[in-house]
């Protein structure tokens, strides 16, 4: 935590977006996480994708719930909307705005606490309905904000500050994804922004659920020997399986990556998501193959890291339900509510 | 990249543009941050530990300083470096006397120095303390060389000059005025120690264009002229002045013509703004005052008429980069009479030393100039020092004074038998953790949005009144209390323990300027292309640490616009940032280095 704001200064050698905006127009107020909270890091490379996709601020909704994790929204771009409901219960919120305004860049920022526990039921179903939002878990296998308890996403075997092993199985959120029909599942670590970065740029640009995994360690609670979420821990059994590059729509694309469809996948607005390197015998648009992958590594040990599954396919929850066009919170009230009489003559059919 | 060694004073020197700039390197950002604190005595004798003559140099410095200053690549407009300097002595308590005592009985070695300028009188401040007996022989009746006599007084008040220089007169330098020196065969005769020459630029330079001889009644040297209104001998000049070279002595006396009648004055260029000598404050305040400056005018004649100069002829010229040479040449396109009642001539000073004899051991160089040594400052003869604007040619006070420091150095070695190089102390430095509490720092670490806060002056009828009356009227509390703010403290270093780093980027995400990058190492060229923020500045180091212990990569901070929030070392969960006080150690003539005793 820090008490005084981030000077009003800025380096005269960095330019500006297509929107002529600056990168640090896209920040929020100054957190108040802990120093060396890896959720800070996950907040500076949202700034960074945000400010290098040159979206609007006014067209992004920043949707969480409750935690440590779910504070951050505050923590960037002030002056787009958002909404900081009760603990679990931002999926259901997302969903809820998405449906009125199908518009807006939806970014959801929970925890492992808010996802996995309260609000396991919720994210479930954001994911069946295939919300069109970036969905960013930053998993750091404690409650941070409650002080340290064990999580649902703590491993077997992990030792609490205290010392003492974690006995339950822990749910894995990207497994958990993949299952369920995530259109688009990732991991990436805070410590790693290079990684990150593409990663949260794809999923921004992603039509459909894109669901982020982001190990992000709790350096007060869950950065001790012992733990498996720590950042030596994730430095030393990270394996980053499918690393990719975001290519936006309006960089040239060269010839080289548009040939051979393992080695990019065109989304559906036309930005390109491009593959550095793809095992033999995995293949990231086929949900089985991930899976398979994703678990014979996880069974290793390995802290799976990379756009894990995408299906561009480019439909959601709107497409599903065959919505209007216009979004809903853009229409005349008129248009939204047939009036009293036209409810009554549809009651009168049920009678 | 190698990893920087920041235990070398040099690293972190550098960071404090200022002082690095500042050829005494006055502790700056200490005494700026005294001043905001209202301890003005305290500030004003740390400057005078390294700068000698605060109050002086508060109205008058050429200021390295400033355009050096960080705040000029962060905001554009420097810190009033120069101006709070001023204030720390003008509020200071004055009857809080820290000069170091000087001993009853001496040390035996007399030390002669010829001229009383401000290099002179630096040798004198740091040997009288040391037992030394020093014997000043001046030209003039009156202490301060070029200060005294050149500088009017609308910039510099006697009381300023004669409080400063007394503090080292007084120290029991012994002074014989009236008494020029008229060859050091002689001098050396009287068995001195040691003899330090700080005789200055003496030499106003001249115009030998047709006319000059017969119409000398109504032309004059600028360096001359000023000496002769300072001591009273010229009290009037004619309403239509042509000032010819536009260096600073061209404004000084272009603004006391001003105040002696004249009216209507020019300022007379050869060339166009961009190569104007003059500081371009003194450029601003010589335009409040209504002078013109005419630029790409070359003088061809002086013209007369029955004898008496009416004017001078001009080639109107435009200038052009040769292509073989690299060197400026004019195209002449025009000339122009202008009329005038006197010329003053402002085009520089020269070097004179009639009075060494070239037989006595001191080598004279092809510019007639004595060999001087850049480190000792002795000539070829052993004993005999130079310095200030005799040694290399005309600067400004402050290389003065350093010049003064240096010399005082090599003269005690060399009365004490001791090396002039290897037994030189070095320069040290202390490194203090300015943490206070979590959040708490021994500075102001926000960041001011302040402007540079604007000098007021005295209105323009007032200040032609009277010669003496003092142009600048000092920053009032108001404005003193904006512009210490302004200094961003780059004196408290962001000090890193690679060991401690986690690599968890919170440094990286805080930086408001973008100046830190966790990254693998390379190359300096490479690695300045790979940072968080541009780092194009070549004249600012890049801090590259250790291999970090998680993946080895290396933490590199670009230090051009780091602004010293501190804000790094309060997000590290680790204190693998710290913020550290930077002190220089100083070493002067018989001391060790060492931390000024302010506090
Ligand atoms: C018009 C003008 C304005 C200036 N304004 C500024 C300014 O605003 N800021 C700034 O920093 N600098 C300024 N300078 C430059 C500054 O004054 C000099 O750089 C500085 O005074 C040099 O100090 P010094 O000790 O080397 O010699 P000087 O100050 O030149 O002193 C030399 C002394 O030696 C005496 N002397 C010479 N020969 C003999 C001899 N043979 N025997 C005995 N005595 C002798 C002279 O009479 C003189 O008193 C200005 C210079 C001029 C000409
Ligand atoms: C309904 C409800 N139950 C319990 C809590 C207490 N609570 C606050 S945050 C939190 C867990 C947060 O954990 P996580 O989502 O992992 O966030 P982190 O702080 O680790 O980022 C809990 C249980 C609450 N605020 N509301
Ligand atoms: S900001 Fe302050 S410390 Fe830094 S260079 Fe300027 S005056 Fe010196
Ligand atoms: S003190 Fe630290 S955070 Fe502040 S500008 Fe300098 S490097 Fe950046
Ligand atoms: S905040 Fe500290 S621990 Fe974290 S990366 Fe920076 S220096 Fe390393
Ligand atoms: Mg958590």
């Amino acid at each position: 935590m820090t008490y005084i704001a981030k000077p009003a200064v800025r380096h005269p050698g960095l330019g500006a977006n297509d929107l002529g905006l600056h990168m640090r127009d896209y920040e929020g107020t100054i957190s108040t996480l802990c120093a060396g909270c890896g959720h800070d890091s996950v907040t500076a490379a949202i700034i960074q994708a945000f400010y290098e996709l040159s979206i609007p601020p006014h067209r992004i909704a920043k949707m969480s719930g409750i935690g440590c994790s779910a504070k951050t929204p505050a923590y960037f771009v002030n002056e787009a909307h958002g909404f900081n409901g009760v603990h679990g219960r931002m999926p259901a919120l997302a969903t809820g705005a998405n449906a009125a305004n199908k518009d807006l860049y939806y970014i959801g920022i929970s925890g492992d606490g808010d996802s996995l526990s309260i609000g396991l039921g919720q994210f479930c179903h954001a994911i069946r309905r295939n919300v069109n939002m970036l969905y960013v878990l930053e998993n750091n296998g404690v409650y941070g904000l409650t002080k340290g308890q064990f999580s649902a996403s703590a491993d077997v075997g992990s030792r609490s500050k205290r010392g003492v092993p974690n006995k339950s199985e822990p749910i894995d959120p990207v497994a958990l994804a993949l299952t369920l029909g995530a259109t688009f599942v990732a991991r990436g670590f805070s410590g790693d922004k290079q990684q990150l970065l593409p990663l949260l740029k794809a999923g921004l640009m992603h039509k459909g659920f894109a669901f982020l995994d982001v190990i992000s360690p709790c350096v007060t609670f869950n950065d001790h020997v012992g733990s498996t979420k720590s950042y030596l821990y994730t430095r030393h059994h990270g394996h980053e399986l499918v690393p990719v590059d975001f290519v936006p729509i309006r960089s040239e694309i060269s010839a080289s990556y548009e040939k051979g469809s393992r080695t990019s996948i065109t989304m559906h607005d036309g930005s390109m998501v491009r593959f550095r390197k793809v095992p033999e015998d995995y293949d990231p648009t086929d949900r089985l193959s991930a899976y398979e992958h994703y678990r014979s590594l996880q069974n290793r040990g390995e802290v799976v890291t990379g756009l894990l599954y995408l299906d561009p396919g480019g439909e959601d929850m709107h497409d599903d339900n065959a919505t209007t066009a216009t979004p809903l919170a853009e229409m005349a009230y008129e248009d939204l509510c047939p009036g009293s009489e036209q409810m009554d003559a549809l009651m009168e059919e049920f009678r | 990249m190698q990893p920087t060694d920041v235990g070398n004073p040099d690293y972190y020197h550098k960071v404090v543009d200022c002082q690095w700039g500042c050829p005494a390197h006055t502790n700056v950002p200490e005494y700026i941050r005294l001043i905001a604190n209202g301890r003005y005595t305290d500030s004003f004798w740390l400057n005078r530990s390294s700068n000698v003559f605060p109050g002086i140099l508060g109205r008058t410095c050429d200021r390295p300083c400033e355009p050096a200053c960080r705040r000029t690549r962060v905001d554009g407009k420097p810190v009033a470096i120069c101006r709070l300097k001023r204030v720390a002595a003008d509020l200071r308590d004055p009857t809080d006397n820290r000069l170091p005592e000087i001993p009853v009985v001496k040390n035996g070695k007399r030390i002669a120095l010829v001229g009383c300028g401000p290099a002179s009188l630096t040798v004198c401040n740091d040997l009288m303390p040391l037992g030394y007996e020093c014997t000043i022989f001046e030209a003039l009746p009156r202490s301060g060389g070029l200060m005294r006599t050149n500088i009017p007084a609308f910039r510099l008040p006697w009381e300023v000059l004669d409080e400063e220089i007394d503090m080292i007169l007084d120290m029991g330098v012994e002074v014989h005025y009236n008494t020029r020196i008229e060859s050091m065969e002689e001098l050396l005769e009287e068995g001195y120690d040691a003899i330090f020459v700080g005789t200055g630029a003496p030499k106003g330079k001249e115009l030998n264009i047709p006319g000059r001889q017969e119409a000398a009644d109504n032309i004059h040297i600028g360096i001359e002229w000023l000496e002769a209104v300072h001591f009273g001998h010229v009290d009037a000049i004619g309403e239509r002045v042509l000032v010819i070279g536009v260096g600073n002595t061209a404004m000084d006396c272009c603004r006391t013509s001003k105040r002696l009648g004249g009216t209507d004055i020019k300022v007379m260029a050869r060339k166009s703004r961009p190569y104007f000598k003059a500081s371009p404050w003194e450029l601003e305040d010589a335009e409040e005052e209504l002078v013109e400056i005419v630029e790409n005018y070359s003088p061809k004649r002086f013209v007369l008429e029955d004898g008496r100069l009416v004017g001078m002829e001009f080639e109107l010229v435009s200038w052009h980069k040769d292509e073989e040479s690299g060197r400026l040449k004019a195209t002449v396109h025009d000339t122009e009479f202008l009329p005038c009642d006197d010329v003053i001539l402002a085009i520089g000073q020269d070097n004179a030393f009639p009075w060494i004899e070239r037989d006595i051991g001191i080598e004279f160089n092809h510019w007639d100039m004595p060999e001087v040594d850049r480190t000792t400052f002795m000539t070829t003869r052993e004993g005999i020092f130079v310095g200030g604007d005799a040694a290399w040619g005309p600067e400004n006070i402050i290389w003065a004074v350093e010049h003064g420091h240096q010399a005082a150095i090599s003269i005690h070695n060399y009365c004490q038998g001791l090396s002039l190089t290897d037994d030189r102390p070095p320069q040290d430095h202390n490194l203090i953790s300015a943490k206070m509490g979590m959040h708490e720092w021994a500075y102001s670490n926000d960041y001011n949005p302040s402007p540079r806060q604007k000098m007021k002056h005295v209105e323009l009828v007032r200040r032609f009144e009277e010669l003496s009356i003092e142009v600048e009227m000092g920053f009032d509390p108001e404005q003193t209390a904006h512009e210490v703010e302004r200094c961003l403290n780059c004196d408290i270093q962001t000090h890193f323990e690679a060991k401690l780093c986690i690599e968890c980027d919170a440094c990286i995400d805080i930086c408001p300027v973008h100046c830190l990058t966790i990254t693998v190492n390379g190359d300096e060229e490479d690695l300045r292309t790979r940072l968080m923020a541009p780092a194009e500045n070549l004249t600012q180091d890049l801090m590259v640490s250790e291999g970090l212990p998680q993946t080895g990569r290396v933490m590199v901070k670009d230090e051009d616009l780091c602004v010293h929030c501190g804000l790094c070392a309060e997000r590290c969960p680790t204190a693998a940032w710290d913020m550290r006080k930077f002190e220089l150690m100083i070493p002067y003539a018989g001391q060790e280095a060492a931390c000024p005793t302010h506090v």
